[in-house]
């Protein structure tokens, strides 16, 4: 390459020359085929969304959108399908799991990150790993035969103590409380607590040592320099690690399927048995479903991806920029 | 230049703080400056400031906290006539925080007995994830081992666990205070060896304890001829079916993910954006959603279930799961291995393939590990493609084939003792596979990040 001109010598020191690459046919072969496994996941959410709503149109276009959205009936003889009151009890159970489970993993980061000592540290990412490992059947296993009996006890002590709170109220007095929103939303609390730790503990490590170190320098306490250094720092990665999380939660299946009895219309009473979720009804529905039913599943299958797909990007999104901030 | 200060409790700076030990302020310890240390390690987690907060008249308090917390939630369940341990834990743990808090505010100021609070808190979260997890993997490891092993008497049972015990802690022992002598520098041949020697004596003894009493049945017979409340049957049908649909996944999966990490980080070409957009969305993607998908494409259109199909599904959630570690990896190799092959006059599939690639193999072989451990483990995308069954079928291309999770799914739902027993013993493997899967993803892992750093 030739010396650029350089009438300021002095101001384009620093300045790297451009590289010029010649890509050999061996280099676009390669860059072709990497291109292609990239296209690939593009064609492959393109094919979903594409195939998930033609295919649930016929069953969308028997019900009307409107009612799809809202109704709660699910009558495949009478072509009703209605998923409005599983979409209510799916963000119920969604929001009932980040109640519980947002504390718990925003703790165990900042318990990782801030407070845990050094050496054990490496054993708890692990095991914050392997907690996100676990199959989520066996979390439904688990909730179904461990879980059920104690939390329907805190269910009682709910209803009896805290029932000026609405959603606490029981609508008869001696309705069971098993198998219900509540149960559901713990089990999925402790699945998605995994992903919230790990995606905000990695927000929360990028928060600039020095900065730290002033604030405990300047006399602060360790709680006073978390709560002015590192989470305003981290907010908004905790929020989308949050927003992850719901995500996960909306979609989760077969721990739902498991410790609930699915219901269709809305149940905004978390304690009382029967909630439901939209992958909960094509996971029970599936089996014996024929003809349009099963373009109704997979209306509903479309209804929880774009219900996903917007909360996820969203998610990333934030979790994203406060990366490139940090 | 870092200054580190030892901390107490009692020189927080706050108006109201007593400060009653002064003797006990404890000089600003001065670390040598370092010298030309172009990158400081002031963003390294490794090496936070971390002020020990905890004098003895802290541990006091806490302790002191405990134990009255005991204390009255034991009273108040005796009083009440409460017998559930979950409401005993409630009000303890309760008492306890609130302890703390007024302990401490009590003796130093308002700002320390807020950090004390807080404290407690966050112990108190990260002793609740421990506490789960670990509750959660003993009450499978008890629900299903029963039925993995033959009928023993209980003698036999303390004899033979207890012979494991002993060889497990011979090895750790070992490993451990020559692992100390290694690190201080005063190794030989002798002290590198003589772990490995032993790890792998303790390990065969271990299996020939254990191996003779594994009950054989449970993992080479399938479910189809056994009745419901029949003694025996297994899972060997799902063995192979989770067996061949884990590898189409795999198969598929891992070179398209790795391919599309190299896309994304090494050649940065113009679908970058839109595919790290779309990768997102996939690892967000609900995993019945990916079932559905290819029952929608593939299954309902007369294909028929297979275990191919389940493959696929498979391979849709394990992508986006490896690409993302894979590429983590790749952002890990130092830029200057990269430019090195350039200068060399490598054209870049030569640095990618002959540089690149080998650097990050251990992490590479994490990041499919991950995948397939995730993978391994999902019910929802397999029940709506695979659909399950219970004979064994070798064949993964057409006719319904089990698996693992399908197999416990299946048993579940049967109001009967036998069958649930049958599906809690499955789980136990299914929990061993993972865990195995995830530690094995781990130490290969961090060999391999060891190996690159210390180049």
């Amino acid at each position: 390459m030739p010396d650029a001109p350089a009438p300021d010598g002095a101001v384009l020191e620093d300045v790297p020359r451009p590289i010029v690459q010649s890509r050999t046919f061996g280099d676009r072969v390669f860059r072709g085929i990497s291109a292609g496994a990239a296209a690939t996941c593009l064609l492959i959410m393109f094919t979903t969304g594409v195939f998930l709503t033609w295919k649930a149109f016929p069953a969308i276009s028997a019900t009307g959108p409107i009612d799809f959205l809202t109704g709660d009936t699910w009558q495949p003889d009478d072509e009703a399908f209605g998923v409005g009151g599983l979409l209510v009890n799916t963000i119920m159970i969604a929001l009932t799991a980040l109640v519980v489970g947002v504390p718990v993993a925003l703790g165990l980061a900042l318990f990782i990150n801030e407070y845990s000592p050094a050496k054990m540290r490496p054993f708890l990412t692990g095991g914050v790993d392997l907690l996100a490992a676990i199959p989520s059947l066996i979390f439904g296993m688990w909730g179904l035969f461990a879980l059920s009996e104690p939390l329907s006890g805190v269910a009682e002590w709910l209803a009896s103590h805290l029932n000026a709170i609405p959603i606490f109220r029981l609508t008869e007095p001696d309705v069971a409380l098993t198998r219900s929103t509540f149960i559901a939303g713990f089990v999925v609390a402790i699945m998605i607590t995994p992903v919230i730790t790990s995606v905000s503990r990695d927000v929360m490590a990028q928060v600039p040592r020095v900065q730290c170190e002033g604030a405990l320098g300047l006399g602060g306490s360790r709680w006073g320099m978390i709560r002015d250094v590192v989470l305003p720092f981290g907010k908004s990665g905790i929020v989308g690690s949050i927003l992850l999380g719901f995500g996960r939660a909306l979609g989760e299946t077969i721990a739902v399927v498991l410790v609930i009895d699915l219901v269709f219309q809305p149940n905004l009473n978390i304690l009382e048995q029967g909630s439901g979720s939209i992958s909960a009804l094509i996971a029970t529905k599936f089996g014996e479903a024929q003809g349009l039913e099963i373009n109704g599943l997979i209306a509903a299958g479309l209804a929880l991806f774009i219900m996903t797909l917007i909360v996820n990007l969203i998610a990333r999104a934030i979790v994203n920029r406060s990366k490139l901030a940090g | 230049m870092t200054v580190e200060l030892e901390r107490t409790d009692t020189i927080w700076l706050d108006e109201s703080a007593v400060v009653p030990e002064v003797d006990e302020v404890v000089e600003p310890v001065v670390e040598p400056p370092v010298i030309d240390d172009p990158d400081p390690p002031a963003s390294d987690p490794d090496v936070p400031f971390r002020p020990s907060a905890l004098g003895p008249s802290d541990r006091l308090e806490f302790v002191l906290s405990a134990v009255s917390a005991l204390a009255f939630a034991w009273a108040l369940c005796l009083v009440m006539d409460w017998s559930a341990p979950l409401t005993f834990a409630i009000w303890a743990i309760i008492w306890f925080v609130t302890g703390t808090y007024v302990t401490a505010r009590a003796r130093t100021s308002k700002v320390v007995a807020m950090d004390r609070l807080v404290t407690t808190l966050i112990w108190l979260s990260g002793a609740f994830a421990v506490g789960v997890l670990g509750w959660m993997i003993v009450f499978v490891l008890i629900e299903g081992i029963g039925g993995l092993v033959d009928d023993l008497p209980t003698g036999e049972w303390v004899a033979r666990l207890g012979a494991v015990a002993l060889m497990v802690a011979v090895a750790v022992v070992v490993r451990w205070r020559l692992g100390r002598r290694e690190a201080a520098g005063t190794g030989t041949t002798l002290t590198r060896l003589l772990p490995r020697v032993v790890g792998a004596a303790c390990a065969v003894g271990a299996m020939l304890v254990i191996l003779p009493v594994i009950n054989t049945e449970f993992f080479t017979s399938d479910i189809a001829e056994v009745g419901p409340l029949d003694e025996g049957g297994g899972i060997y049908h799902a063995l192979i079916g989770t067996l061949e649909q884990i590898t189409i996944a795999t198969v598929i999966s891992v070179p398209i993910a790795i391919l599309t990490a190299i896309y994304l980080h090494e050649i940065k070409g113009r679908l970058a954006v839109p595919v790290r957009f779309i990768v997102d969305a996939m690892s967000g993607l609900p995993s019945i959603v990916a079932g559905l998908i290819v029952f929608t494409v593939w299954v309902n259109t007369g294909r028929g279930f297979s275990g191919a199909s389940a493959g696929v599904a498979l391979a849709i959630i394990m992508i986006p799961i490896v690409t993302r570690t894979a590429e983590e990896i790749l952002r890990t190799i130092d830029n200057g291995l990269r430019e090195s092959a350039l200068a060399l006059g490598a054209p870049q599939w030569r640095s990618v393939v002959q540089v690149v690639l080998p650097t990050a193999r251990a992490g590479l072989i994490t990041a499919s590990i991950l995948g397939v451990a995730r993978a391994i483990g999902e019910t929802a995308p397999v029940l709506l493609t695979a659909f399950g069954s219970a004979v064994t079928n070798y064949n993964p291309f057409s006719a319904p084939q089990s698996d693992l999770p399908l197999f416990i799914w299946g048993l579940l739902r049967e109001p009967n003792e036998a069958q649930i027993a049958r599906a809690w013993s499955a789980a136990v493997v299914l929990l061993l596979l993972v865990l195995v899967l995830v530690i094995t993803a781990r130490v290969i892992g961090e060999r391999g990040a060891r190996k690159r750093t210390g180049r």
